[in-house]
């Protein structure tokens, strides 16, 4: 049984000052297996956030329905960790006050909460900044907290929503390497959406493309370069051939969408 | 000069003073040149001596203390009532929906035009003074508080729905203490507020307090005693607001950063 099981699950937006509904995503069948990394792939405004944040219980689909484990999903839940693009640590805490966030709310004691809170804070390099104030740190130091935060909470599924998007290229690099080597030793089941085309094959074991709106499943592909992966694989061939396929596929959806807008 | 270009401390606090200085010149040139009849307008020693005498002789340091209890005592009322209420008509839409056109309609009730009926209903006591106060402030932060909490960022609140916070948790670990240092700040504001329903509320009815004073004076047309009331009341807003302030850095500290 896979681990995410999505089914006819669509999305139209209804409509605003008697316009026309806005169908963001069409009816889609997905299947994601356990310990998988898969990265969706498609322009700005195809519904893959959409797609993400119905998964997360953040949004109800219009039809269709999506169960994590067997289970169906009807709202957010501690089960699906998420990161979001913007910065959404709680200004108001510390940095290891937001790693624990979850923690304490599920009522796991101090002792406990410090030690998960510790371990993780090291994964992500950031021991000496636990006193430290969100606003303190850097733009990638902050998206790296968000990640402890959310893998903390020992989620089965964790969700990104472009996390990397406002990041300049060689932190976000960094970043990238950060998630895998994470993933590599955690092994649990990533949904990534992004629109950087070397970003979804540097991480993914499987790349799902999407359509411009309205939101469809257009390619689905497994990725068999090795884990680990070191970042110099993004100059093998293997590497470019597969760029160089997705870019035609995502610069059809582009134009579409350009003509669309 | 450019716009937005910072400056210096030193020259912030020079040039803060220098106002202060100035007024205080034109006053002097107005009042001691002769150029105003002493009957309407007393000139700054006279004031000064005015002040001492009241402070000396007539025991004005027990009206001070009276009108700053007054204030306190009806504005921590209304705080305790309003806040509580704000919180909860920003976090529930049917609570806001029940109670917020009554609250916008009373908010615009001058607090002064209660001030007849309130004589009628709880005498010239302190009771009415308090209610005064509590009438003229506490609709004001009740709509205040609530558009504060209202207006907390969604996505906080989706990233600790995602992290497995409940109702209760998103309004206590999110919702509060996300607004609390903008609901300090307008608790600053309404306290400023609150000092001229006092004074209003003291002027009628009332046999102490900084504006039982003022009222006597212009029976005497002691314009000196007036304006000495009046810079009371000016330096105490001061020090209120700075002392909210200080605190305010102290215990919201991350919202400085």
């Amino acid at each position: 049984m896979s681990k995410l099981h999505i089914e006819n699950v669509s999305r139209v937006f209804p409509a605003v000052h008697g316009g026309v509904p806005t169908r963001a995503l069409e009816p889609t069948d997905l299947d994601i297996a356990d310990n998988d990394f898969v990265t969706i792939l498609g322009p700005s405004g195809c519904g893959k956030s959409t797609l993400l944040r119905l998964v997360a219980g953040l949004d109800t689909p219009t039809t269709g329905k999506i169960l994590l484990d067997g289970k169906p999903v009807t709202r957010p839940g501690p089960d699906r960790g998420m990161v979001f693009q913007s910065y959404t640590l709680f200004p108001w805490l510390t940095i290891s006050e937001n790693v624990g966030f979850g923690l304490r709310e599920k009522g796991v004691p101090q002792a406990e909460r410090n030690s998960t809170v510790g371990q993780w804070l090291e994964r992500v390099g950031l021991q000496s900044f636990a006193r430290h104030y969100p606003k303190q740190l850097s733009g990638g130091m902050q998206q790296r907290t968000a990640i402890a935060r959310a893998l903390a909470n020992g989620p089965e599924i964790l969700l990104l929503d472009e996390p990397f998007g406002a990041l300049d290229n060689q932190t976000r690099a960094l970043m990238q390497e950060l998630l895998l080597g994470i993933w590599e030793r955690e092994r649990k089941t990533v949904l990534f959406v992004t629109h950087d085309i070397e970003e979804a094959i540097f991480l993914a074991s499987r790349v799902l493309v999407m359509s411009a709106r309205p939101g469809r499943i257009k390619a689905d592909l497994r990725v068999s370069l090795p884990y680990p992966r070191h970042y110099t694989i993004k100059t093998s061939p293997e590497f470019s051939e597969l760029k160089a396929r997705l870019t035609e596929e995502i610069r059809a959806e582009a134009v579409l969408a350009a003509e669309a807008h | 000069m450019r716009p937005l270009a910072p400056i210096s401390n030193v020259t912030r606090v020079l040039l803060g003073i220098s106002f202060f200085v100035l007024f205080v010149a034109a006053w002097g040139f107005v009042t001691f040149g002769g150029h105003v009849s002493k009957t309407f307008l007393a000139d700054p020693w006279t004031m000064v001596q005015d002040g001492t005498q009241l402070l000396t002789k007539y025991n004005f340091s027990y009206d001070i203390a009276v009108t700053i209890w007054r204030v306190v005592g009806g504005f921590v009322i209304a705080a305790l009532v309003a806040v509580p209420i704000g919180i909860l008509m920003g976090a529930y839409k049917p609570i806001e929906a029940f109670l917020e056109p009554f609250v916008s309609f009373a908010r615009y009730l001058p607090a002064s035009a209660f001030i007849p009926l309130l004589i009628l209903w709880a005498g010239i006591g302190e009771l009415q003074k308090l209610l005064v106060i509590f009438i003229g402030s506490v609709f004001q932060i009740v709509l205040m508080v609530a558009l504060a909490i209202a207006s907390v960022r969604r996505d906080l609140v989706e990233a600790a729905l995602t992290l497995g916070a409940r109702d209760q948790g998103i309004l206590a670990r999110v919702m509060i203490p996300s607004a609390a240092p903008e609901i300090a700040e307008i608790l600053r504001l309404v306290l400023g507020w609150a000092w001229t329903y006092v004074i209003v509320a003291e002027l009628i009815g009332s046999s102490s307090g900084i504006g039982h004073m003022i009222i006597d004076s212009q029976a005497l047309l002691a314009t000196g005693q007036i304006i000495f009331g009046i810079i009371v009341i000016g330096i105490i807003g001061l020090i209120s607001d700075f002392l909210f302030k200080a605190a305010n850095r102290w215990l919201f500290p991350w919202s400085q950063i």
